[in-house]
């Protein structure tokens, strides 16, 4: 696409440069103005391009814009009680759209128009994400410590500061870890299967609700894992059940992410080895997981990332513990989102300050495993020779 | 794809590999292990709604109201009189809120990264945005609570005294915070990242051929977009808006955390007024006795259908077009 955005951004040919006569078909017009070239309404043939504002014109408006927004907040003057930033935003929409139609015409200015609120979309979605980070990175730091790390809640009071999140942090890593230890295997044979072979309806069934599954909210799961495990007696409120709870969220990302790691394993790979005499079973667990392992393990880390972060489940299936519990099998188990959860619901300052630092742990956490995907997919995959 | 040699030793073929009654058995187990992983996932899909109906039947008994029109939600009273009337309202009004904000917001953003931004810088630009994805929903609402609510409220003013004639912009309460506006802020923003990226997938597939026939014959870029792009890649758009919306019926922390749970049909948006399904199940399960849980669990069993459906819809609507998933 960007080789033909010349067409446009090249365009503005200034239009005191007329051609010298019409375009004869031996006399290729320069690249620049052919794009231009069908605007009719320019009526005078002489001229290859209409009409085109000159390229420092929309900066121009944007500072006449920023200078009004300015204006606006000195002076206190609000126009229909909107802030200065909205002011200057809406005057350069449309002193641009006004300007642009007039010297341009109607197909233009919609163009610009379109132009501008696509890139504003943009910004719009940076806004959240930056202010995010920011905040939890501002907020979490100011309680981070060495005793934050170590130090568990057993004995804090809400309002006073101190503990930690060290048994949230031990909780997370093992539901996390026993939702991986269900979910990967599970998840892999099932895109095996779909990608080695599922043929018909059946695979294509399997392949439908792996996608629905995707959409399930994560409440239903741990609604799910309580009325199946818990109210049957199969399990008490604990960390292996918030696990497996994670694993029915985590089971459809990876049987997705490893379907199509597996559908871009050449078919020569399969067909080779096959040929060779080696039994299909062999040459899956040889060849073609080997081959697309780099992928695989990068999708198990994106799922472990979007898992880590759950809290809705975990709050049905075990209970908020302020102690230390490494045996996930019984008794209640903390974890980071939990632990959030519990002190933002306390309230006190200093209950807040530490959701804020459990916050921060949380993403800190998750991005490591989305730096770490990245970093795994680029180191191991296969290389272009 | 590049080819890669990996384990070159495996072609040399083992004595007891070739036989056949080792390939047989070797495969047979494989297959049958691997179609009984494929088989888990409609089981699981089954069992969940299985059990769900299983222990919901019994408050659904118990209940002395219309489980369907009942506003209030009252299950471990006696005698138990509840329905979802309030949840459904606040779950859909919430999230169309969301949609109505979110898609044509994502729909600009997956056109700057297919069409506007350079191309070496596209897939950064398009992995920016997925981290959004990647903040987990409890972050969302300890930021939306504390940080993003007091612009939220002043917002909410402006609109209900310049547009407050419309009656859905009136605030007659004045109560500003905890609104259904905020909580459909918050989850717009929170499913930008679904609808950005699947659109982003179908719009990069456009035929080249299409958009540089457009562009040649002289259209603008947006031109392009509309007359190339739009028409090719509708069933995809359509599919995104839908799976964005499926996201956002299911959040639950993060409403549970800047709704106002308010038992009440109320469409001001920049008033509080009702609750969604998921927010009303954590924010009442600790307290909740026998019945109030079975009752949470009917009520969780309405949100599993509805989503169902949504997705459903979703992956029928995009099945046309067989590559793209909605995993990412």
């Amino acid at each position: 696409m960007t080789d033909l955005s010349g067409l446009r951004s090249g365009a503005p040919v200034p239009d005191t440069t007329p051609h010298s006569g019409p375009v004869t078909s031996s006399e290729a017009p320069p690249p620049n103005a052919g794009g231009r070239q069908n605007r009719g309404d320019s009526a005078d043939s002489l001229h290859l391009t209409g009409n085109r504002l000159p390229r420092w014109a929309p900066w121009v408006i944007a500072a006449g814009a920023i200078i009004l927004g300015l204006l606006v907040q000195v002076t206190g003057i609000t126009v229909v009680g909107l802030a200065p930033g909205f002011v200057a935003a809406f005057a350069f929409l449309l002193v641009q759209t006004a300007t642009s139609w007039t010297v341009e015409g109607r197909r233009h200015a919609t163009d610009r128009l379109a132009t501008t609120l696509i890139y504003t979309t943009f910004v719009l979605a940076l806004v959240p994400l930056l202010w995010i980070l920011i905040t939890v990175i501002a907020k979490g730091l100011s309680v981070f410590s060495p005793e934050f790390f170590t130090s568990t809640m057993r004995n804090v009071n809400p309002r006073a500061e101190g503990g930690g999140i060290a048994h949230a942090f031990l909780g997370t890593l093992e539901q996390v870890g026993i939702a991986a230890l269900i979910a990967v295997p599970i998840g892999v044979l099932a895109a095996v299967y779909l990608v080695e072979f599922g043929k018909g309806r059946f695979a294509y069934w399997i392949s439908f609700f792996v996608d629905v599954m995707t959409g399930i909210p994560s409440i239903v799961a741990g609604l799910f894992i309580y009325t199946a495990l818990i109210l049957t007696g199969v399990l008490e409120q604990s960390g292996l059940a918030a696990g497996l709870a994670l694993a029915i969220l985590m089971l459809p990302v990876i049987v997705r992410a490893t379907e199509e790691m597996l559908r871009i394993v050449p078919n020569e790979l399969r067909e080779g080895a096959l040929a060779l005499g080696v039994p299909k079973w062999k040459v899956i667990l040889r060849i073609v997981i080997p081959t697309a392992i780099s992928g695989i393990i990068t999708g198990v880390m994106l799922a472990v990332a979007r898992v880590a972060g759950e809290t809705a489940p975990l709050l049905l299936v075990t209970f908020l513990a302020q102690d230390m519990n490494p045996n996930p099998a019984t008794g209640s188990q903390a974890s980071l989102p939990t632990f959030v959860w519990d002190q933002i619901s306390r309230g006190t300052p200093a209950s807040i300050d530490r959701a804020w630092g459990g916050a921060l742990a949380l993403i800190l956490f998750v991005l490591v495993m989305y730096a770490g995907a990245r970093i795994i997919a680029k180191i191991y995959s296969p290389k272009a020779r | 794809m590049a080819t890669t040699s990996h384990e070159p030793t495996t072609t040399r073929a083992d004595p007891e590999g070739i036989s056949g009654a080792a390939v047989r058995r070797g495969d047979r187990t494989f297959l049958g292990l691997s179609t009984g992983a494929g088989l888990l996932v409609l089981v699981v899909m089954a069992a969940i709604a299985v059990f769900l109906v299983w222990k919901a039947i019994p408050s659904i008994q118990a209940d002395s109201a219309n489980f369907f029109t009942e506003g209030q939600w009252l299950p471990d009273s006696d005698p138990p009189a509840f329905g979802i009337a309030v949840l459904l309202f606040g779950t859909l009004w919430t999230s169309i809120i969301a949609l109505i904000i979110a898609v044509p917001i994502g729909y600009g953003i997956a056109l700057f990264i297919a069409f506007y931004a350079q191309r070496r810088l596209a897939s950064t630009l398009a992995f920016i945005v997925d981290l959004l994805a990647a903040v987990p929903s409890i972050i969302f609402g300890l930021w939306g609570l504390y940080n993003f609510m007091p612009y939220v409220v002043p917002f909410s003013q402006w609109l209900s005294e310049y547009l407050g004639f419309i009656p859905i912009f009136a605030n007659s309460q004045e109560l500003w915070t905890k609104s259904i506006l905020m909580a459909g802020l918050v989850l717009a923003i929170m499913i930008l990242p679904t609808v950005s990226a699947i659109s982003r997938e179908v719009f990069v597939q456009v035929p080249r051929m299409h958009v540089e026939a457009a562009l040649a014959l002289g259209a603008t870029r947006w031109e392009m977009i509309r007359m190339a792009v739009f028409p090719f890649s509708r069933p995809g758009m359509i599919s995104a808006a839908m799976l964005g919306l499926g996201r956002a019926l299911g959040e639950t922390i993060a409403v549970a955390l800047i709704l106002s749970a308010a038992f009440e049909i109320n469409w001001a948006i920049t008033e509080p007024g009702g609750n969604s399904f998921a927010a009303n199940i954590a924010l009442k399960w600790g307290e909740a006795g026998e019945v109030g849980r079975s009752a949470l669990i009917a009520s969780g069993l309405v949100l599993f259908f509805i989503t169902l459906v949504v997705n459903m819809s979703a992956r029928w609507v995009i099945a046309r077009r067989k590559d793209f998933s909605g995993a990412n």
